[in-house]
């Protein structure tokens, strides 16, 4: 577990947390057939804030933010992204979806397109700009994730960091408000969680709204601002990262911290 | 780093190995014989027995096929002229292809028109060209959509009105949508879009060709569907049923995947039913029961129930071989298209159906071929495909009692048929491989 995300100094000048409402989550409950897996969440997310959600695997971190475009149904509560209401009203749905750009674990590009065509592909159909444009938008991502020599290979012929980030300039060529990250490292080898890495402290700092799910510990205590911890449905611990690490309250807290940062 | 200590633990690498090319004794004809005949006592036997069991089937056929006689008149003259040869298994008699050829491609197509059927032909290599290979020129697409009508019309001949009526209605189906699309909603334009061309085709087009027809014929000489047979009719069948059964068969997966209980109900229904049906039955019921539910006076054109049909039965399979590449495509697919704001039918469109159809492209094309192949069934209903035609012959006391040369022919031409679809689908699989 490497225990900083980047070594060059982090410019906190536009990392300004703002009073408006980016995400709010009124006790929201969710369920897997029987299985109680979100109970209760409440959660404001503000206008630039950097948010990591830790906790162990299974304790429903991951449900958490495919729950905010709604690759996944709550069942109870309310989520409100950007003052839309997510409900099964799939005009709704797309809307916030457009304004919410998310990345996977397994970055989920489309094998069967270029990666300037990955990039292109949202913009030109559903935000309707014209391909010219379209395309120098994508470049412009591209550039920013330092792979602009790669737009027109195919993702199969790019290492796992490279497609990480190209899926991170996919999202970011639809404009998003607020980037929804998924262990965007875990599948990536050692060498390479870095560079992906790198792209993110970048984001957060030109003013990102970013919820990540992450076990990247270095990257929450240089970036976060806010640490979630999750364990069995339920948000256990929350602070501000200095405080989170080094005056954890919880005892489920200080064990998996123990564990996670023990060696 | 040959100085390297022994005795030491540590070692540092200085410097790296550059690349270097294979060894060169791993290649050559013989190394390849080695490797692949005769690589074992085992293979080495299976290999002998192999070309023993290819030396006796050759020894046999090549002879019949070669010595075969192509000038004889009548299946008699011709035996009488192969004994003279001396060979073991007598040899073929070919002159009843060069006898019967032009009936065997045109059936009993009026010979002063052949031309339109050669026209159809090559027109329909034309049209296939910009689907097979997106390379080409896209502007074509367009006679590749009119073809079918350009077809239509030069086969049946005809006034040109019925293909004309027949295109304004899928005219009117996008004026449909396209207008309501904007006004009343996607839900209503759709259905309208549907509407439309049905209500257009059932009660106008029918007069208003007539009537059109009557003011200027713009006709052709008309052949009726009886004088239609051989590999024309074949390919006619073939062809049409593979162009209509992928989208049908498409839209059934889709169907059955769907979240919507009726539609999910039909398609499942649909497939299964046509699935566990013989091909024959449900060309039985076109060619007699058909007309028992039809409102009588209806004349359905026979081919046109037996294209149905064919369609019909190979869209529920290739509905399932669809289905196993949407199966086989990762759930993470569907996520990203969903979660960069795709709506279902371009999220389909654009991401899961370019992948599943890739995946799928093998099965796509067993059930092309099998359809193809299907197409001879039809001479059980009295259609006369080649195989049909090759009774007619024999009905002929000429060719009486012939029978292999008729069907070796036959399986040829179907042969390079299938043959060239199946590389085609490879050449398709390897275009579009865009792992490393």
């Amino acid at each position: 577990m490497s225990q900083i995300a980047t070594d060059r100094e982090i410019d906190r000048s536009k990392m300004a947390v703002s009073d408006e409402v980016a995400i709010q989550i009124n006790k929201m409950n969710k369920w897997y057939g029987a299985f109680h897996v979100l109970r209760d969440i409440d959660m404001t997310v503000q206008r630039g804030e950097r948010i990591v959600i830790a906790g162990p695997s299974g304790s429903g971190k991951s449900t958490l933010i495919r729950c905010i475009n709604r690759l996944e149904e709550h069942q109870k509560g309310d989520i409100i992204v950007d003052g839309i209401e997510l409900t099964s009203d799939l005009k709704n749905i797309d809307k916030i979806r457009r304004e919410v750009g998310m990345c996977f674990q397994h970055f989920n590009l489309f094998p069967h397109l270029t990666i300037l065509e990955n990039c292109t592909l949202a913009p030109m159909w559903v935000r309707k700009t014209p391909k010219k444009e379209a395309e120098e938008i994508a470049m412009h991502f591209l550039e920013k994730v330092k792979i602009p020599e790669q737009a027109d290979k195919y993702p199969g012929q790019l290492s796992g960091g490279q497609q990480q980030r190209v899926a991170i300039a996919r999202s970011l060529c639809m404009k998003p408000r607020i980037m929804l990250f998924d262990e965007p490292t875990s599948a990536l080898d050692p060498e390479m969680i870095k560079e992906v890495l790198d792209t993110m402290v970048e984001l957060a700092e030109e003013g990102m709204t970013m919820l990540c799910v992450t076990h990247e510990m270095g990257f929450a205590k240089q970036v976060a601002n806010r640490v979630i911890f999750m364990d069995a449905g339920q948000i256990v611990e929350q602070n501000e990262p200095e405080e989170f690490f080094n005056n954890p309250k919880s005892e489920r807290t200080k064990l998996f911290l123990s564990q996670i940062l023990g060696h | 780093m040959s100085d390297t200590h022994a005795q030491t633990v540590a070692y540092v690498r200085e410097t790296m190995l550059p690349e270097q090319a294979p060894p060169s004794t791993a290649a050559g004809p013989i190394k390849w014989m080695r490797d692949n005949l005769f690589s074992s006592v085992l293979n080495t036997v299976l290999t002998l027995l192999s070309v023993y069991f290819l030396w006796v089937v050759l020894t046999l056929v090549l002879p019949w096929v070669w010595y075969g006689s192509w000038t004889a008149s009548s299946l008699k003259e011709c035996r009488e002229a192969v004994a003279g040869l001396g060979l073991a298994h007598g040899a073929a008699c070919w002159s009843v292809i060069g006898e019967r050829y032009l009936q065997l491609i045109y059936g009993f197509y009026p010979d002063e028109l052949y031309w339109r059927a050669n026209l159809a032909f090559i027109l329909m290599l034309v049209a296939l060209a910009p689907v097979l290979y997106p390379n080409l020129a896209r502007k074509i697409l367009w006679f590749s959509a009119l073809y079918p009508f350009v077809a239509f019309w030069l086969l049946w001949g005809g006034t040109l009105w019925t293909p004309v009526v027949a295109v304004a209605g899928f005219v009117f189906a996008y004026l449909a949508f396209e207008i309501l699309n904007r006004t009343a909603g996607s839900l209503v334009a759709v259905i309208a879009a549907i509407l439309a061309p049905v209500v257009w085709w059932l009660l106008l087009a029918g007069p208003v060709s007539n009537g059109l027809a009557s003011v200027m014929p713009l006709a052709i000489e008309p052949v009726e569907s009886a004088k239609f047979g051989g590999f024309m009719l074949s390919i006619i069948i073939g062809v049409t049923g593979i162009a209509m059964s992928l989208p049908l068969g498409i839209l059934l997966a889709l169907g059955r995947q769907s979240d919507l209980m009726i539609v999910k109900a039909i398609c499942v229904g649909f497939i299964e039913f046509i699935r566990g049906v013989p091909l024959i039955t449900l060309l039985f019921v076109a060619s007699t029961l058909l007309n028992y539910f039809l409102p009588p006076g209806t004349t359905f054109d026979i081919i046109l129930r037996v294209i149905i049909m064919v369609t019909l039965f190979a869209s529920a399979y290739m509905a399932e071989v669809v289905r196993g590449g949407l199966a086989a495509l990762p759930t993470g697919q569907y996520e990203a298209a969903d979660a960069l704001g795709l709506d279902y039918w371009k999220a389909t469109r654009l991401i899961t159906m370019p992948q599943a159809l890739k995946i799928s492209i093998p099965g796509i094309v067993s059930t092309f071929i099998g359809l193809f192949k299907d197409t001879t069934l039809v001479s059980i209903i009295g259609l006369l495909d080649p195989i049909g035609l090759t009774t007619n012959i024999r009905a002929d006391s000429n060719w009486n009692g012939i029978v292999w040369e008729l069907y070796g022919f036959i399986a040829l031409i179907f042969f390079i048929f299938c043959f060239s679809m199946s590389r085609y689908s490879m050449y398709l699989e390897r275009k579009l491989k865009t792992g490393h």
